[in-house]
C-alpha cells in the first residue's frame, strides 16, 4: 500500500498536466459540440477488396516473400468505423489508397489522411484510431507517421503534432473513455 | 363420465384467457379428438357448452364460441347432420353482429363453408343469409390483422363455393368488396382481396351486372396499390413475397374487360415512371391485359402502347453486343428484366393481332435502321446509339417475327429485300427493279449491322418450322412465303457468311463471330420443308470443318467453328434429322476422324483431339466411329514407332491415350455401347503389343507407359466382368509368351536376386505395367488364370522395385477368393507371398539367425528387417509389403496384424537381432503406414473394385496405436522416436475425426510430443501440418475440451513454438488460428499465457507471408 502511494507521488507533477491537458484535447468535443460536427457526408463506394488467399504464387512457394506494402497496410485501417458516422473511413474518403505510403526496407509508413470539414474536431481522434490500429497490425520494426492532407484542417500543424507526439499519444490512451471510444471505432476493422 | 369430466377440464382451460397459448391447443386437440372419435357427440359438446355459449361474460362467451369454431374447423372431414349444421351456421351468422365474439363467428362460418364434399354442408340459403349479414354488419377495416383476413377468406369462400347464391345478392356483395378493400394495407389480406375481385368478376360477366357498373369504382380500389411498394421491408419473414402479391394484383386488373378504359391508360402512365419495378410491373400487367381485354379492346390503345414499347425498349442502358464464345446460340447481349418483359409484351401483341405489325413496320425508327446499317461496315466503329439502334431494332423484328408465320411473312417481305439490297445480295436495276444477283459474292457488302439483323432474322424464323409431325399433316407449305425468300437467298447467304468468317483475320474476332453465327442459323432449319437445300447444308459443314482443319493454332475462329459444329451435331441428335446426321457423319465425322488416323496434318495433335472428341461426342454413333479411328490410330502410331523409331508416333499415343482417358471414359454410362467399343480398344491395345516382339528402339516413354496404364485400369474398371474376364486373358497370353516368365525361374536365392543385373526391358516393363493395372481394375468376380505363378513373377517384379507389381499384387490379396472361379485361395496366395517365394533356392529358412524375436517368421518380413540382402531390396520390400497389407487390410484379413508388427519391428532403433537398421529403410517403414492407411487413387479404391470392410481405419487405428504408443515411451534413439512418430502420425491423420475425439485424452499428449518432434526437421513438415489438422479438429469440438482444458499449458506451448516454423507457411497460420480458438477455454485457464501468447504473435506480425500476418492480427486483436 505504501509503495503504491509512493508511486503517485513519484510522478512528476509536469506529466501530470500534461495528460489532463491532454484529455481536455481529445475529448473537447464532446462538451463543446452539441450536434454533429458533419450532419449529412457523401458516402462513397468501396474499392474492390484483394483476396489474400487467392494469391497463387505466395501459396505455392514457400520462400517467396510478401513485403508489406500499401494496400495490405490499408487493408488494416480501411475499416475503421467514422466516431460520428455508421460509415468505414474509406467510404467517407477520409482514406484512400493513395493516402498511405510504406517503405518495408526502412521500416517507415505514412498514412495521410482527410477530414471531411475543414474544422472537424474529430480529426485527432480518427488519427489515433489509425496509429493505434496500426500499432497493433504492424510489426514492432516501423515507425509510423500519421499526418493530415496539407490544407485540409484548420489546426493542421496542432493536429500533426498531437498525433506524432509518442508522450501524448501514450497519455490519451491512458484515458479510459478515450480508449473505449478507439475501441468502439477499430472493432469493424478486425473481422 | 369419466370423460365428461375431463371435458369440463378442457373447457375450462380453454376459456380461461390467463393459460398459455399451448394449453389452450392441447384441449383443443383433446376435445376434437374425443369427438373425431365419436366418443363424445357434437350435440353432447353444445349442451355440456351452454353455459360458455350463453354466458353474459363478454370474454367467456368469446373464447367458448371460438373454441365451438375451433372444433368444427378440425372437424372438416367428419360427416355431420345437415341440421346440425344449419342450426350452426345460424349460430355463427347470428353471433357476426356482436363485434366481441367476431372472430369465433367467423372462424365457424369458415369452418363450415368450407366443407365440401362430405355429409352436412351449408345450404345456399344459409350461405346467402352469411353473406348478406357479413355485408350488412360487419366493418372490416375497423379490425384487427386477423379478423380482417378472415373476413376476406370468409369472402373468398363464399363467393367461390356459392355463385349462385351470390348472383343473388346482386349489387350488395360488389359494394361489401369496395368497402372492405378500401384502406387495407396488409399483404397477406391484400392477396385474398385481390382474388375475391378476379372472383367477382368472373361471376358477373354481363355489361349489365354490378360489376360492370361499378367497374369505375372497384378499380379506383384496387388500382391505387399499383405499382405494389412494401414500406417495411424486414421483419415480416411470414408475409408474402412482394412478387406472388404483384401477380394477384395483375390478375385482379386484368380480371374484367370493364376495366379497360381505366387501367390501360393508369398501366401506360406508370410505364413512363422512372421506377423500374413500376415499368416491370407495368408491362406484366399490361401483357395479361391484353390476353384477357381481347383485340378489340386493346386496339384503340395499339398507337400508346407502341411508343411506350419503344420507349422502353430503347431505354435500357448500356447494352453491347458480345462476341463470346458462350453468346453463339443466345442472342448475344445482356437483357435486364424490363427489356425482357417489354420483348414478351411486343411479342404477345403480334400474336394476337396481327395488325400491330402494321405500326411496327411503319415506323420511321425501324425503317431508318437500314441507312445506319449501310454507314458503318464495321461494327466497332459505329458510335453508341448506332449500336443500339441496330440492337433494337434487330430485336423488335425477330420478336415479333417469331410471333407467328404471318408475322413472320410480312417481315420477311417487308424488310428481308432491303436488308438483302443493303449486303448487296440484290441489286436494283436501272428499272426499278430488284434483280438477284446470283453468283456475285464478290460484291457482298460485309456489313456488320446488317449481318446481324440478318442472323437475327434467320434465328427466329427458324423456331417456327413446325416439327417433322406436325408439318406433315398441314400442307400449309404455301402460307410460309419467308421460306420462299429465305430459300432464293440461301446460296448468297452462306457465301456472305463464309466470305466473312474467311476474311476475317485473329484480331477481330466480329467477323468470325457473326460469320459462324451466320452459318450456324442457316444449318439448324429443322424438318423436311427447310429452306436450305441439303447440298447448301452440306457446304456449310465443309466451310466449318475447313476452318478447323485448316488453322494451326487454337484461335478464337477456331474455337467457334467447333463450337457451331457441336451445336449442329447435338441439334441433328435432338431433332432426330437423319438426313442431316448422314450429312453430318460424311463430311464433319470422317473427316476429323481420318485427321486423326493420319495424323498428318498442319494442327497440332491434340488440337485434333479435342475437336474430334467434342464433335463426336454429340451422338453416340458418332462415338462408336471415333473409338474406332482412336483404335486404329493407335495401332498405326504404335507399329510405326516400333518399326521406325518416330517419337512423335508415341507421343501422339499418349495424346490418344489421355483423351481417351479424359473425354470417353468419364462418359460410358451415358453412352450406350460405348463400353463394348472400349474394351475392344483395349484388347486391341494388347495386339499391338503383342505383336511388337522387339523395340527397336529404347525409349525413356515414362509418359507413354503411365498414360497407357491409366487408360487400360480404368476401361478395365468400367468394363463389365465378361469383358474384364476377356481383357485379363488376353493380357495373360500375352504376359505368358514374353519374355517375362523367365522371371519365375531366376533362382530365388538372395545371391541371384542380388546379382540379376539385367534390367526389363522397355517392352517387359510395358507389358508388366500395363498387366499390373488390368489386375488392378479387375472386379473380385473376374478370374484372373494362373494365379500362384503370376504371384511370383509380380513378386520377383515387386523386389525389382516396380510399384504397380506391389500395387497389383495388393489387389490381388484384396480380391481374392470371393470370386468364384479362383484357382487359388486366399491362404495359398499368402503362403506363397509370404514363405514359397524364395524357399526354392536356399533353404535359407532353416538359417539359425532367422530366430528373431518378431511375432511371426515370415520370409518377407526378414527381407523387410534386413537380414537378407541389400538396403535397395529392402526398402522394396517395405514398400512392396505395405501394398500388400493395405490389400489385406481393406477385406478385414488378420494377417495384416503381423505386417504390421514387421513394419513397426523395423521403426525400432535396433531390429530384433540387434543389428541396426539403416535411416532409409526406416523412413520406408514409416511412410508404409501413410500407404496403409491413406485413400490412394491408382489402386484399392470404388473405383477399381475393390472389397472394402467398414471401419477397417478404425481397428487398424485401435491395434497399432497403442504398440505405437508404448514403443515411443520405450524408445532409444532420437531417430527411431522421430520416425516412429512419422508413423503415428500418419495413422492419427488419415483415421476419421470421430474416432480422434472419442480418445483425445490419451492421444492429446502423444500428439503434442509429436508435433515437437516433426517440427525439428523440414523432410516432415506434410505429416505436421495433417498432424496439427488433426489437433485443430479436437480444439473446436466440444468433446474434447475437457482434455483440452488440462493440456491447454503444453499445448500453447507447442503452439508457440510453431508459430515460428520456417517451413512451411500454412502450419503458421494454423498455429496462429488455433492459438485463437483457445481463447474459448475458460478464462482463468488460459489468463497466465497471454503474455506468452501475445510476444509470439507479435512476432508473427513481421511475418513474411501475407495470410499468416492477417491471422496473427486477427489472434493479436482477440487475445
Amino acid at each position: 500500500m505504501n509503495s503504491l502511494i509512493c508511486l503517485r507521488l513519484r510522478l512528476p507533477p509536469a506529466l501530470l498536466s500534461l495528460s489532463l491537458i491532454e484529455l481536455k484535447s481529445f475529448c473537447g468535443r464532446k462538451k463543446m459540440v452539441n450536434g454533429l460536427i458533419n450532419e449529412n457526408p457523401i458516402v462513397y463506394e468501396i474499392k474492390h477488396r484483394r483476396d489474400v488467399r487467392a494469391d497463387s504464387s505466395s501459396n505455392t512457394n514457400e520462400l517467396s516473400v510478401d513485403a508489406i506494402d500499401h494496400l495490405e497496410v490499408f487493408d488494416h485501417i480501411r475499416d475503421i468505423k467514422d466516431p460520428e458516422h455508421p460509415y468505414s473511413l474509406e467510404q467517407l474518403k477520409v482514406l484512400t489508397e493513395d493516402s498511405v505510403e510504406v517503405d518495408d526496407s526502412k521500416s517507415h509508413v505514412r498514412v495521410t489522411f482527410t477530414p471531411t470539414v475543414e474544422h472537424c474536431s474529430m480529426a485527432t481522434i480518427i488519427g489515433l484510431c489509425v496509429r493505434v490500429k496500426l500499432m497493433r497490425s504492424l510489426p514492432r520494426r516501423y515507425k509510423i507517421d500519421i499526418r493530415v492532407a496539407p490544407g485540409t484542417h484548420a489546426t493542421e500543424a496542432a493536429v500533426n503534432k498531437q498525433l506524432n507526439d509518442k508522450e501524448r499519444v501514450a497519455a490519451a490512451l491512458e484515458n479510459p473513455n478515450l480508449v473505449e471510444m478507439v475501441d468502439e471505432c477499430l472493432s469493424s476493422s478486425f473481422e | 363420465m369419466g370423460s365428461l369430466n375431463n371435458l369440463t377440464e378442457h373447457l375450462e382451460t380453454y376459456v380461461d384467457v390467463s393459460r398459455s397459448p399451448t394449453h389452450h391447443a392441447e384441449s383443443l386437440k383433446a376435445i376434437a379428438a374425443s369427438l373425431e372419435k365419436g366418443v363424445l357427440s357434437l350435440n353432447q359438446l353444445v349442451v355440456e357448452m351452454d353455459m360458455y355459449l350463453t354466458t353474459t361474460d363478454d370474454v367467456v362467451r368469446a373464447r367458448g364460441i371460438l373454441l365451438l369454431a375451433e372444433i368444427l374447423n378440425h372437424l372438416k372431414s367428419k360427416p355431420l347432420d345437415n341440421a346440425v349444421v344449419h342450426s350452426l351456421i345460424a349460430f355463427f351468422t347470428s353471433k357476426l353482429v356482436i363485434w366481441r365474439s367476431l372472430r369465433g363467428a367467423l372462424t365457424g362460418c369458415l369452418a363450415l363453408i368450407k366443407r365440401k364434399g362430405v355429409a352436412g354442408v351449408v345450404t345456399a340459403t344459409d350461405a346467402e343469409a352469411v353473406a348478406k349479414s357479413m355485408a350488412q354488419n360487419v366493418q372490416v377495416q375497423s379490425f384487427a390483422l386477423h379478423d380482417r383476413k378472415l373476413c376476406f377468406e370468409l369472402w373468398e369462400c363464399l363467393v367461390e363455393q356459392y355463385p349462385e347464391a351470390m348472383i343473388n345478392l346482386g349489387n350488395l356483395i360488389v359494394f361489401a368488396t369496395c368497402e372492405a378493400i378500401d384502406g387495407e394495407k396488409d399483404p397477406p389480406c391484400l392477396m385474398v382481396a385481390f382474388h375475391v375481385v378476379e372472383l367477382l368478376a368472373r361471376l358477373f360477366p354481363s355489361p349489365s351486372g354490378p360489376v360492370a357498373s361499378e367497374a369505375s369504382d372497384l378499380f379506383e380500389f384496387i388500382s391505387c396499390y399499383f405499382p405494389l411498394h412494401y414500406t417495411h421491408t424486414k421483419g415480416d419473414e411470414a408475409s408474402i413475397p412482394r412478387e406472388d402479391l404483384s401477380r394477384g394484383l395483375s390478375l385482379a386488373i386484368s380480371s374484367t374487360p370493364f376495366f379497360e378504359p381505366y387501367a390501360i391508360p393508369l398501366l401506360l402512365e406508370k410505364l413512363s415512371s422512372s421506377l423500374p419495378v413500376a415499368k416491370v410491373d407495368s408491362l406484366k400487367c399490361l401483357k395479361d391485359c391484353a390476353v384477357k381485354y381481347g383485340v378489340n379492346r386493346m386496339k384503340k390503345h395499339y398507337e400508346g402502347l407502341w411508343s411506350a414499347l419503344k420507349d422502353a425498349l430503347y431505354s435500357s442502358p448500356g447494352r453491347d453486343l458480345s462476341f463470346g464464345l458462350e453468346f453463339l446460340t443466345s442472342p448475344g447481349f445482356e437483357m435486364d428484366e424490363i427489356h425482357r418483359e417489354a420483348a414478351d409484351l411486343l411479342q404477345r401483341l403480334v400474336k394476337q393481332d396481327i395488325s400491330f405489325l402494321g405500326l411496327v413496320v411503319d415506323d420511321i425508327r425501324v425503317n431508318m435502321v437500314f441507312d445506319t446499317i449501310s454507314r458503318y461496315s464495321r461494327y466497332e466503329e459505329m458510335p453508341d446509339t448506332s449500336k443500339l439502334e441496330v440492337l433494337v431494332v434487330s430485336q423488335i423484328l425477330s420478336v415479333s417475327a417469331r410471333a407467328s408465320v404471318d408475322s413472320c411473312n410480312i417481315i420477311f417481305q417487308t424488310f428481308f429485300f432491303r436488308l438483302m439490297n443493303t449486303l448487296g445480295i440484290v441489286e436494283e436495276t436501272s428499272t426499278g427493279d430488284l434483280v438477284h444477283k446470283e453468283n456475285s459474292t464478290v460484291s457482298t457488302r460485309l456489313y456488320h449491322g446488317g449481318l446481324h439483323l440478318c442472323i437475327e432474322l434467320l434465328t427466329a424464323s427458324k423456331d417456327l418450322i413446325p416439327s417433322s409431325k406436325e408439318s406433315s399433316s398441314t400442307p400449309g407449305s404455301a402460307q410460309q412465303s419467308w421460306s420462299s425468300i429465305v430459300n432464293r437467298f440461301s446460296v448468297s447467304l452462306i457465301g456472305a457468311f463464309t466470305s466473312a468468317l474467311q476474311s476475317s483475320n485473329d484480331d477481330c474476332s466480329a467477323d468470325a463471330y457473326l460469320g459462324v453465327k451466320g452459318l450456324l442459323a442457316m444449318g439448324m432449319f429443322r424438318g423436311g420443308s427447310s429452306p436450305i437445300s441439303r447440298s447448301e447444308f452440306e457446304k456449310i459443314l465443309t466451310t466449318l470443318t475447313s476452318i478447323i482443319t485448316a488453322k494451326s493454332a487454337k484461335t478464337v475462329k477456331w474455337e467457334l467453328a467447333l463450337k457451331a459444329l457441336v451445336c449442329t451435331g447435338s441439334f441433328i441428335d435432338q431433332y432426330h434429322e437423319s438426313e442431316k446426321a448422314l450429312s453430318y457423319m460424311g463430311i464433319v465425322v470422317e473427316n476429323l476422324v481420318s485427321l486423326v488416323r493420319s495424323s498428318q496434318c498442319s494442327l497440332p495433335y491434340p488440337l485434333i483431339l479435342e475437336a474430334t472428341s467434342e464433335v463426336c461426342s454429340t451422338r453416340p454413333k458418332y462415338v462408336e466411329k471415333m473409338v474406332e479411328g482412336f483404335e486404329e490410330a493407335f495401332c498405326s502410331s504404335f507399329s510405326d514407332f516400333y518399326v521406325n523409331g518416330n517419337f512423335k508416333s508415341i507421343e501422339n499415343c499418349s495424346h490418344l491415350l489421355e483423351c481417351v482417358t479424359n473425354k470417353l471414359l468419364p462418359r460410358v454410362t451415358e453412352i450406350d455401347g460405348l463400353e463394348k467399343s472400349l474394351v475392344h480398344f483395349a484388347i486391341s491395345m494388347w495386339n499391338q503389343i503383342e505383336s511388337s516382339v522387339v523395340f527397336s528402339y529404347d525409349f525413356n516413354g515414362r509418359e507413354f507407359v503411365e498414360a497407357a496404364m491409366k487408360t487400360m485400369g480404368q476401361i478395365v474398371g468400367v468394363a463389365l466382368v465378361d469383358s474384364q474376364n476377356s481383357i485379363i486373358q488376353k493380357a495373360y497370353n500375352v504376359i505368358s509368351s514374353s519374355t517375362l516368365p523367365a522371371m519365375e525361374s531366376i533362382p530365388l536365392t538372395f545371391a541371384a536376386l542380388e546379382g540379376l543385373q539385367r534390367d526389363l526391358s522397355t517392352r517387359d516393363e510395358l507389358t508388366l505395367s500395363l498387366f499390373a493395372s488390368v489386375i488392378i481394375g479387375a472386379s473380385p468376380k473376374a478370374s484372373i488364370p494362373d494365379v500362384k505363378p503370376l504371384i511370383k513373377l509380380l513378386m520377383v517384379s515387386l523386389l525389382k522395385g516396380y510399384i504397380p507389381a506391389a500395387q497389383a499384387l495388393g489387389s490381388m490379396v484384396n480380391k481374392l477368393g470371393t470370386g468364384s472361379g479362383g484357382t487359388c485361395s486366399l491362404e495359398e496366395a499368402c503362403d506363397i507371398i509370404f514363405y514359397e517365394s524364395f524357399a526354392s533356392g536356399n533353404d535359407i529358412s532353416s538359417d539359425d539367425s532367422s530366430k528373431s524375436k518378431c511375432g511371426s517368421e515370415t520370409l518377407l518380413s526378414k527381407i523387410c528387417l534386413g537380414f537378407y540382402g541389400s538396403l535397395d531390396l529392402q526398402t522394396r520390400a517395405i514398400t512392396g509389403l505395405a501394398w500388400i497389407g493395405k490389400g489385406l487390410l481393406m477385406r478385414g484379413d488378420g494377417r495384416v496384424n503381423e505386417i504390421a508388427l514387421v513394419l513397426m519391428e523395423c521403426l525400432k532403433s535396433t531390429s530384433g537381432s540387434g543389428n541396426a537398421l539403416h535411416p532409409s529403410a526406416m523412413k520406408h517403414a514409416a511412410d508404409a503406414f501413410l500407404i496403409l492407411m491413406s485413400d490412394s487413387g491408382e489402386c484399392l479404391n470404388r473405383k477399381f473394385h475393390a472389397v472394402i470392410r467398414p471401419l477397417y481405419k478404425q481397428r487398424f487405428f485401435s491395434i497399432t496405436v497403442p504398440i505405437l504408443e508404448s514403443l515411443i515411451v520405450n524408445s532409444q534413439t532420437p531417430l527411431s522416436r522421430t520416425m516412429l512418430h512419422v508413423a503415428l502420425a500418419h495413422i492419427v491423420s488419415n483415421v476419421p475425426v470421430t474416432v480422434i475425439l472419442d480418445n483425445t485424452k490419451k492421444l492429446l499428449p502423444v500428439i503434442l510430443e509429436g508435433l515437437s518432434v516433426l517440427s525439428v526437421d523440414a523432410v516432415d513438415k506434410e505429416t505436421l501440418f495433417s498432424l496439427l489438422l488433426v489437433l485443430s479438429g479436437t480444439l473446436t469440438d466440444i468433446k474434447g475440451k475437457q482434455s483440452v482444458s488440462d493440456n491447454a499449458h503444453r499445448i500453447i506451448e507447442c503452439l508457440v513454438k510453431l508459430t515460428s516454423y520456417p517451413h512451411l507457411m500454412v502450419v503458421r497460420e494454423t498455429a496462429i488460428q488455433c492459438l485463437a480458438t483457445l481463447l474459448e477455454l475458460p478464462h482463468g485457464r488460459i489468463y497466465p499465457f497471454r503474455r506468452e501468447v501475445l510476444q509470439a504473435v507479435t512476432k508473427a506480425l513481421d511475418d513474411p507471408k501475407r495470410r499468416v500476418r492477417e491471422e496473427a492480427i486477427k489472434c493479436r486483436q482477440a487475445w
